[in-house]
């Protein structure tokens, strides 16, 4: 029994079987952000009333808030996936950790510039160490320091492992940094004027925000595919499938 | 609400459009990168067979 | 396994005393870093004040970051990391015994000169021993965090800036909590709270990070 699920497993987590199928699952990822992004942008732009506080400046939350999230989220899956390589040895879940990093990266960035971007209207400044900025930096620096050690090995193989164990040691300290920052932050009050996170929201703002988040996951999940897709013709390009198929374009 | 309004957005417009600009630069970076990715990869592979064809009609 | 531990932190101890003057290295940058800062913002004791905590904790956490490459790097070199890895002991007690052996010989003199930088400084005397108590219990943090930093990058050429990349995130809670607690103590206000953090941090690391470094030199070993 254990044996058959050990077999299916290895089966469906071949890199061959997963270019198939990606191939089919990419569309529907993609053409569903796109519908849903768009969505969230006519409600998030046009139908969301200003705030009574911010004015129309809230209006980078719809991008900074969900790219915040799936830069931690991101963080998570390559961490995760890349324990599952670590531990059963499978292929194809340490290319997905290491195509998961360049967008969790880019998602962490892009929450790092539209925050500074609603600070300065905010704060009159454009960088102030807010606890969720400096998170987020520090973040960033995580996803550096996990690419730098991919790309400085040489063999895959144990580029792969090593890297993999350096985002599972980051994901174990990842709430104590978060925590020692909160905690720090609180005591340097003062510098922040306002907080991202209200408690209420009103729900015209509530819902575009997480269509936005919605459909920036779904983009993440058909680059990710794409990206595992480009990782699996390349670290397989002297086996026989990928012959066969570059043959065949 | 008109277009000039809406663009202007109420004085932050600088603030918010860079914001949605780089949103929509970092998504198309995202989606061009593995595309050119994708034909150095597929140019790369091909390469490699046609120099073995090579060496291999020599041996 | 208590015989190797004792026997591998002897060794790492002995080794380290022949080549004196190196051992004496990351101590003379930890004050010289310390030195600088007077020099460079201003010496009135005011300003030394403010400065204080975060200057002295970063010199050190510095200060250990350059000395980690000899955690496993000569072992590594000359093979003896290999051997190592083949005797029957558990991995994760010979990493802690040459941890242990990194703290005494880099951890240990920096907080034993800490009270000298406290009066550089002009920390007043219970803040001092507040510095004291947060080094003791947060540079073995760092040679913790480290060894997993090192056992990584010990087989990367140059891997001496991609280890402080890798590294020095991983360091930032202790870096708060310690300055913080020496900060604080200046004002005299109670420091349990964040010695207790850093003992709960030190108790964390002591149980995962070995394990960590044991996996990642499995991984180093491999290629």
């Amino acid at each position: 029994m254990f044996k058959a699920i050990w077999r299916w497993i290895q089966r469906f987590s071949s890199p061959k079987y997963f270019y198939e199928m990606s191939a089919r699952l990419i569309p529907w990822f993609a053409v569903s952000a796109l519908i849903i992004g768009v969505y969230g942008l006519y409600l998030g732009l046009f139908k969301a009333p200003p705030d009574y506080q911010q004015g129309e400046s809230y209006r980078i939350i719809f991008i900074h808030v969900p790219a915040a999230w799936m830069s931690l989220f991101v963080y998570m899956v390559m961490a995760i996936s890349a324990g599952i390589g670590i531990i059963w040895q499978i292929r194809l879940a340490d290319m997905v950790a290491a195509a998961s990093a360049p967008i969790g990266a880019s998602f962490a960035f892009l929450a790092l510039v539209t925050g500074s971007l609603w600070g300065k209207p905010m704060w009159g400044t454009y960088w102030v160490w807010d606890a969720r900025l400096t998170s987020e930096l520090i973040l960033l620096f995580l996803y550096f320091g996990y690419m730098a050690l991919q790309s400085a090995i040489e063999d895959q193989r144990s580029a792969d492992r090593a890297s993999g164990l350096l985002a599972i040691v980051g994901v174990v300290n990842i709430p104590i940094i978060h925590y020692s920052v909160e905690w720090w932050n609180t005591l340097h009050q003062g510098a922040t004027v306002a907080k991202f996170d209200k408690p209420s929201m009103h729900i015209d703002m509530l819902i575009p925000l997480l269509l936005m988040a919605l459909a920036f996951k779904l983009f993440y999940f058909a680059m990710v595919l794409v990206r595992t897709r480009n990782e699996a013709l390349y670290r397989d390009r002297n086996r026989r499938w990928v012959r066969e198929l570059i043959t065949g374009l | 609400m008109n277009w000039s309004e809406f663009f202007n957005m109420g004085g932050y417009a600088f603030y918010v459009w860079t914001s949605y600009g780089l949103m929509l630069l970092l998504l198309v970076a995202n989606i061009v990168s593995p595309m050119w990715q994708r034909k150095k990869i597929i140019a790369r592979i091909k390469r490699a067979i046609k120099r073995e064809a090579i060496v291999g009609a020599k041996t | 396994m208590l015989k190797a531990y004792y026997y591998l932190l002897m060794r790492d101890l002995r080794l380290a005393f022949r080549s004196r003057h190196e051992l004496a290295n990351p101590l003379i940058f930890f004050v010289l870093v310390v030195t600088l800062f007077p020099l460079a913002v201003s010496p009135t004791t005011e300003a030394l004040r403010t400065m204080a905590p975060g200057v002295i904790w970063v010199s050190a956490l510095l200060a250990v970051l350059l000395s980690l490459d000899r955690l496993f790097k000569q072992d590594f070199e000359d093979g003896s990391l290999d051997q190592l890895m083949l005797s029957p002991n558990p991995l994760v007690v010979l990493v802690l015994a040459k941890v242990t052996a990194h703290w005494f010989l880099t951890g240990l003199p920096l907080v034993l000169i800490a009270p000298l930088l406290g009066l550089f400084m002009a920390l007043p005397d219970e803040s001092v021993e507040v510095l004291v108590y947060s080094l003791l219990l947060g540079t073995p943090v760092l040679s913790l965090i480290g060894a997993i930093g090192v056992s990584l990058t010990v087989a990367v050429n140059r891997g001496g800036v991609l280890l402080s990349l890798i590294v020095l995130p991983l360091y930032i809670p202790v870096l708060i909590f310690g300055a913080n607690a020496v900060d604080v103590a200046m004002d005299g206000l109670p420091v349990r709270g964040q010695l207790f953090f850093l003992a709960a941090v030190l108790a964390l690391a002591l149980s995962l990070a070995p394990l960590a470094t044991a996996v990642a030199l499995r991984i180093t070993a491999s290629r």
